[in-house]
């Protein structure tokens, strides 16, 4: 099922905070179509790794990297960093939803690209939210205040609103950690659904969470990945003893 | 038991609420006292008519004119700069020792006395730009003494505005300045319109910087340029309660109270677009 080609390729990427050094050569190759998941406790350079990916971190003080980014083959530095954006969408820990109507944050990003014209914009923001599943629950609402939703619809708006702009990956950072298992579930159903058309990579706190959806699991540790395989290699028979304990819960 | 939390706790909120009770007393007070002794000196006539008889008599028309034609020049002459050169601090600038030196002095200049801003506007303005005692110098003066405020209050306005929304905005492929036009400007204009507003009431009524740049101590006839002197209220004010003998105290009052309604009739206005604004917004 999954792609052999690659999407997103890193070498030798090293990321640093000032003088913080939070990744170490990074050498990570993910694959098309793929859902890859990234295991690790706190601070061991997860969200760091996925905003370097869209360059979210550019806008922060006291960023820079060393080493590149491959996007289908091709330097990510080299691309204009808003176009970049387009194509690699991500998916925030808390559900972070603009203060306007459910319509207004989904056509956000198409009229931020241009699209004006009413029924083409109508179109991608009800395809958007039936891909993320939240199509019937908001059909007949779409006036209201998104703030106004529970979380987890909340979470599968921010899911809508990145399918809007099309990209060709999605990036979750710990999208379900606030959530309730239900709704959990549901992002997970979403995510599975996007897996024909998108290429998706999922940091996650909870082991279980990639164990079920991701085709292959990433171990980081202090800025280091530890070791990467399929994810039933990582969850039964992992190499690394560190890796072990992790995934057991005998870590620390 | 005797419940010594609660105790405190009512002392506190007592010496809590005679603070605030200090504060808003002397503003009452004033507002009180102006309008009472003022208020039946303004008619139709008092507002429309020239002053007349060394200004004991007539109105004050002119004054009127000239402190909203000044509230307008330095509103053209301050917005614009003031609100794009905060956008650009908060959103463009690199934070570095540069930048962190301009936002501090940007902080201090709102601090200097407004007769050092007269000297200056005079020196600059009138003098070396050869523009003379005028409208023009006079609303640039007062521009640049309203800029610091706005530059601060619009600053705040922006810096209040979530991160977040600029990281979600920026996460879907905007450029930097779509972001900032769709995502932040819209949060901020309740907060940029409260500082604006406060600093140019501030601006109507100061003395000191129209005092060598604008203001007339009377003219028979209304400006017909920019390039005219103009009287204006708080000079005006000034005057007859200082300069004329024999004034009597019901003009000075009734000076004052227009002056105050005009500031208030500014905020008035802040607050309807506020209440405007925020209707749009939904939490």
């Amino acid at each position: 099922m999954v792609n052999k080609q690659a999407m997103i390729q890193t070498v030798n990427l090293n990321c640093f905070y000032g003088s913080n050094h939070v990744l170490r050569d990074l050498n990570i190759e993910i694959m098309k179509n793929e859902i890859f998941g990234i295991i690790g406790p706190a601070n061991s350079g997860k969200t760091t790794f996925l905003r370097a990916l869209n360059r979210l971190n550019d806008v922060k003080a006291g960023y820079s990297q060393k080493g590149a980014i491959l996007f289908e083959n091709q330097n990510a530095a080299d691309l204009p960093d808003n176009l970049l954006r387009k194509k690699i969408g991500i998916i925030f820990a808390l559900p972070q939803v603009l203060p306007v109507t459910i319509y207004q944050n989904v056509a956000y990003g198409p009229k931020v690209h241009g699209i004006t014209n009413k029924s083409t914009v109508d179109g991608i923001v009800e395809m958007s939210l039936k891909r993320s599943y939240l199509w019937d629950e908001v059909k007949d609402r779409l006036s209201l205040p998104a703030p106004r939703l529970s979380g987890g619809q909340q979470q599968r708006l921010c899911i809508a609103r990145t399918l809007a702009v099309e990209p060709d990956v999605i990036l979750y950072d710990e999208p379900c950690s606030g959530l309730d298992p239900i709704s959990t579930a549901k992002v997970e159903d979403a995510m599975g659904e996007l897996k024909a058309n998108y290429t998706q990579i999922l940091v996650t706190n909870n082991t279980k969470q990639a164990a079920r959806v991701a085709d292959r699991t990433a171990f980081f540790l202090m800025g280091e990945m530890i070791e990467v395989d399929d994810t039933d290699v990582i969850f039964t028979n992992p190499r690394d003893k560190r890796t072990d304990d992790y995934v057991t819960g005998r870590f620390g | 038991m005797k419940n010594f939390a609660k105790t405190r706790e009512k002392i506190a909120f007592t010496i809590l609420g005679l603070a605030t009770f200090i504060v808003v007393l002397p503003i009452l007070l004033t507002i009180y006292y102006v309008v009472s002794n003022g208020s039946p000196a303004v008619t139709w006539e008092f507002l429309s008519k020239s002053p007349t008889n060394g200004m004991t008599e007539g109105g004050i028309f002119p004054a009127i004119l000239g402190t909203v034609i000044l509230i307008i020049g330095t509103m053209i002459c301050s917005l614009p700069i003031g609100i794009l050169s905060a956008i650009y601090l908060v959103e463009y600038a690199k934070d570095n020792l540069f930048t962190r030196l301009i936002k501090l002095s940007v902080v201090n200049l709102s601090g200097i006395p407004s007769i050092v801003y007269g000297l200056f506007g005079f020196t600059l303005f009138v003098v070396f730009f050869r523009l003379g005692t005028s409208i023009v110098a006079g609303a640039l003066t007062l521009a640049i003494m309203s800029l610091p405020v706005i530059i601060t209050a619009t600053k705040e306005a922006l810096e209040s505005v979530p991160n977040t929304y600029r990281e979600i905005s920026l996460s879907l492929g905007a450029t930097k300045w779509q972001t900032v036009r769709y995502c932040v400007l819209p949060y901020a204009i309740p907060g940029i319109l409260t500082g604006t507003v406060l600093s140019l009431s501030r601006a109507a009524g100061e003395t000191a910087p129209i005092l060598f740049t604008v203001a007339a101590f009377y003219l028979t006839q209304l400006p017909h340029s920019i390039f005219d002197q103009v009287m204006a209220l708080p000079y005006h004010l000034y005057v007859i309660s200082t300069q004329v003998p024999n004034m009597p105290t019901q003009i000075s009052f009734a000076t004052g109270f227009v002056l105050i309604a005009l500031v208030f009739i500014m905020n008035l206005f802040s607050i309807i677009l506020r209440a405007h604004y925020r209707k749009k917004k939904q939490w």
